[in-house]
C-alpha cells in the first residue's frame, strides 16, 4: 500500500492490524500489483532520501555539458537521462522534483481524507439536516471547476507547498464525504449498529468503533485512487506557473521548462511526464487490487491462478443465467 | 415535469450563488491592482485616484451590492487592462471554447457509444481490451503532457499539423485529441457497464425473441436505458472540460474563455474575471438543467419524481 493508506487505518480500527500479514502474502502473490507496489516504493524512497544524495547535483550548472542526450554512459552516470539548456542532470531534478509532488499530494490526500471521511461519516450517520447541507456544499465545491477554485485561490495567497496542500485538500474533500456518506447511511440501520445503540454506546463511538472500520476499505480506495488526481491537479498548476515555484522542482514544472526547448532537447519535457504516468498507474493499479484484496466476497478471486478465476467466474454467470 | 425542473433549478442555484459570492470575494483578495496598473513611484494621490475612479475605495459590501445590481443590468464593468467592456471582451472568447468543448464532448459520446455497446457485446474482445487501455490511460496521462507530446510528434517532428493558432482544420486536431481522453475514458466505461446489464435484461431477451435483430436490440433497446447513466456522467465531465480548456488553450495559444481567465488572474483583471467565471457557472448551470431534461425524457420513474 502506498503511505496514503497507511497511516490512517491502524489508527482507529483494532481489526484492520490482524489480516495485514495475509494482505503482504497476497501481494507477493500477484505480479502486477507487486511491481506497482514496488514502483511507488522505489519513488517515496527516492523522494524522501534522493534530495540528500543528488540535491547538490540536480542544481549544479555547467555550460560544458548543455542539452546532452539521454540514454548514454559517455557523460558518467548522472547524465544517462540527458541534461538540461543549463547543463544540469535531469535524472538528479527527477529525483529532487519527486520529493515536491509528493510532499503535496501525500499531505493533501491525508488532509482530505480524514477531514472528508469523518466529515461524511458523521453526515450520514446522523441523517437529517446535517446530510442535506453537508451534501449541498459537497454540490457546491464539486460543482466549480477544481483548476479555477485553484487558480483563484492561489492568487490570494502566493503559491508555496502549503496553499497548494490546502487548495487541493479542499477540492477533494467533498469526494470522500460523498463516498463515506453512502456508505455510514446504509450502515446506521444494519444489526450490529442497532446493537451498539441498544446497549447505549455513544453516537460518537459507534461512529468510531463500528461504523469506522467497516467503511474504511472503500475509502483507502478511493484515497489511492485520489492521489493520482491529486498529484495530476498538482502538475498541472505547475505547468500553468501557478503551482510550485521555481527554484523548487517538480514534475509538472519540469515539463513546462522543457516545453521551451521541444526542438532541441526533447527528453526535459518527456521524462518528468513518464514519471508522473508511471506513479499514476501504479496507484491505480495498487488501488484496484486493494479493492479485491479488502473485499472479503471478492478475495477469493486474488488466490486462485488467472485461468480459474475467468472459469470460476464463467461457470457462476451460466449459474445466475 | 414542470415541476421537476423547478426543482432542479431551484437547487442549482445554490452553487451559482456562492460562486458568485466566492469569485467577488476571492477576487477582492488577490491583491491590490493599483500596484499592477500604476508606477512604482505613483503618488498616494494617484492610488487613491485609481480606487475611486474604479470603485476600490468603497467597504466591499458597498462594491458587491453595486456589483450585484450591475449584474442584474447585465453591466459587468470595464477590463482594467484593455479598459474593454468586460461583457464583451469575455463573449469574443467565449465561442472559441464553446466550439471546441462541443466538438468534443460530440465525438466523445459518439465515439464512447459505439465503443461501449460493442465492448459490451463481446467482452475480451478487441474493442473491449481497446477501451479499457483507453480509459486506463485516461485517469493516469496528465493533458498537458499528451498535448506536448502531440506537438513533439506531429508539430515539430512530423511537421503535419501546427503547433498552435486556430487557423485551417489541423489546428482542431491536437486541442481536440487532448480534450477527448479524459471525457471519452470515463464514458466508454459508463456506456460499457450499462450496456452490459441492459442487454442482459429480460426486455432484450423479449426484443430477441421477437426477432429483433442484434443491432436493433443493442442501439433501440438496451441504448435507450443505457443512457441515463451515461448522460448524468457527461454533466460531470463538462466541469471536467473548463479544467482541461484552460490548460489546452494555454498550451495551443487557443483564443477562449480558458486563456481569458488565466490572463486576467495574472493581470488582477477583476471584472473580466468575474464575468468570465459567472459565464461559465451559467453555462455549466443550464447544461445541468438540460441533462436532466434529457434524463426525465429517458426515465418515467425520474420524471414523476419516484425514488427507487
Amino acid at each position: 500500500m502506498s503511505e496514503t493508506g497507511d497511516h490512517p487505518a491502524p489508527a482507529d480500527t483494532a481489526p484492520a492490524a490482524a489480516p495485514r500479514p495475509r494482505l503482504f502474502a497476497l501481494l507477493l502473490k500477484d505480479r502486477v500489483a507487486c511491481l506497482a507496489a514496488l514502483v511507488l516504493l522505489a519513488m517515496s524512497t527516492a523522494a524522501v532520501v534522493g534530495p540528500f544524495l543528488l540535491g547538490d547535483l540536480a542544481t549544479r550548472q555547467n555550460l560544458h555539458s548543455v542539452d546532452l542526450p539521454p540514454f548514454t554512459l559517455d557523460n558518467g552516470w548522472a547524465f544517462v537521462l540527458g541534461s538540461d539548456s543549463l547543463g544540469r542532470s535531469v535524472a538528479a531534478r527527477l529525483v529532487v522534483a519527486a520529493r515536491t509532488t509528493f510532499a503535496v499530494a501525500v499531505p493533501a490526500v491525508l488532509v482530505s481524507f480524514v477531514v472528508g471521511s469523518a466529515w461524511g461519516m458523521w453526515a450520514g450517520y446522523h441523517r437529517g439536516w446535517r446530510e442535506s447541507v453537508s451534501m449541498r456544499i459537497a454540490d457546491v465545491v464539486l460543482s466549480f471547476p477544481s483548476l479555477l477554485l485553484a487558480v483563484v485561490v492561489l492568487y490570494v495567497f502566493s503559491p508555496s507547498i502549503a496553499t497548494l496542500v490546502l487548495v487541493l485538500a479542499i477540492a477533494r474533500v467533498p469526494v470522500y464525504l460523498r463516498t463515506a456518506r453512502a456508505e455510514s447511511a446504509e450502515l446506521r440501520s444494519r444489526l450490529f449498529v442497532d446493537a451498539a445503540r441498544t446497549f447505549g454506546a455513544s453516537s460518537g463511538s459507534i461512529i468510531r468503533r463500528h461504523v469506522a472500520p467497516t467503511v474504511m476499505p472503500t475509502l483507502i480506495t478511493v484515497a489511492t485512487l485520489d492521489f493520482c488526481f491529486v498529484m495530476l491537479t498538482e502538475s498541472s498548476l505547475s505547468f500553468l506557473g501557478i503551482g510550485i515555484q521555481p527554484p523548487d522542482l517538480s514534475w509538472g514544472l519540469m515539463v513546462a521548462q522543457g516545453r521551451q526547448e521541444l526542438q532541441t532537447a526533447w527528453w526535459i519535457a518527456v521524462f518528468p511526464g513518464l514519471a508522473i504516468v508511471m506513479t499514476t498507474i501504479s496507484a491505480t493499479t495498487l488501488a484496484s487490487w486493494a479493492r479485491l484484496a479488502t473485499d472479503p466476497a471478492q478475495r477469493w478471486r486474488l488466490t486462485v491462478p488467472r485461468g480459474r478465476v475467468r472459469r470460476t467466474a464463467r461457470k457462476a454467470e451460466e449459474v445466475a443465467e | 415535469m414542470l415541476v421537476f425542473l423547478r426543482r432542479r433549478i431551484l437547487s442549482s442555484a445554490l452553487p451559482l450563488l456562492a460562486v458568485v459570492l466566492g469569485v467577488f470575494f476571492l477576487a477582492r483578495l488577490t491583491g491590490d491592482p493599483a500596484n499592477l496598473y500604476l508606477p512604482l513611484s505613483a503618488t498616494p494621490e494617484m492610488r487613491a485616484e485609481f480606487a475611486a475612479r474604479n470603485g476600490f475605495d468603497q467597504p466591499v459590501a458597498v462594491q458587491f451590492l453595486d456589483y450585484l445590481s450591475q449584474i442584474v443590468r447585465l453591466d459587468f464593468g470595464e477590463s482594467l487592462r484593455t479598459a474593454q467592456p468586460a461583457a464583451q471582451a469575455v463573449l469574443q472568447a467565449f465561442p472559441a471554447t464553446l466550439q471546441l468543448a462541443g466538438a468534443t464532448m460530440a465525438i466523445a459520446i459518439a465515439a464512447a457509444v459505439v465503443v461501449g455497446s460493442l465492448a459490451a457485446y463481446r467482452p475480451n474482445s478487441v474493442a473491449d481490451r481497446f477501451a479499457s487501455l483507453l480509459s486506463s490511460a485516461s485517469a493516469s496521462v496528465p493533458d498537458f503532457w499528451f498535448a506536448i507530446m502531440g506537438v513533439l510528434v506531429f508539430a515539430v517532428t512530423l511537421n503535419w499539423l501546427p503547433t498552435s493558432g486556430t487557423d485551417g482544420m489541423g489546428a482542431w486536431v491536437l486541442p481536440i485529441a487532448t480534450l477527448l481522453i479524459r471525457p471519452f475514458g470515463v464514458l466508454v466505461q459508463v456506456v460499457r457497464g450499462s450496456m452490459v446489464s441492459a442487454l442482459s435484461a429480460p426486455y432484450a431477451k423479449v426484443a430477441r425473441s421477437k426477432g429483433a435483430g442484434e443491432r436493433r436490440v443493442i442501439f433501440v433497446h438496451a441504448l435507450r436505458n443505457a443512457a441515463a447513466p451515461a448522460l448524468t456522467v457527461a454533466g460531470d465531465l463538462t466541469v471536467g472540460l473548463v479544467n482541461g480548456a484552460v490548460v489546452v488553450e494555454t498550451i495551443f495559444g487557443w483564443p477562449g474563455i480558458g486563456k481569458l481567465m488565466i490572463d486576467s488572474i495574472l493581470q488582477r483583471d477583476f471584472a473580466v474575471l468575474q464575468a468570465a467565471v459567472l459565464l461559465t457557472a451559467v453555462t455549466i448551470f443550464a447544461l445541468n438543467i438540460l441533462i436532466d431534461a434529457c434524463y426525465a425524457l429517458l426515465d418515467a420513474r425520474v420524471r414523476q419524481g419516484v425514488t427507487t
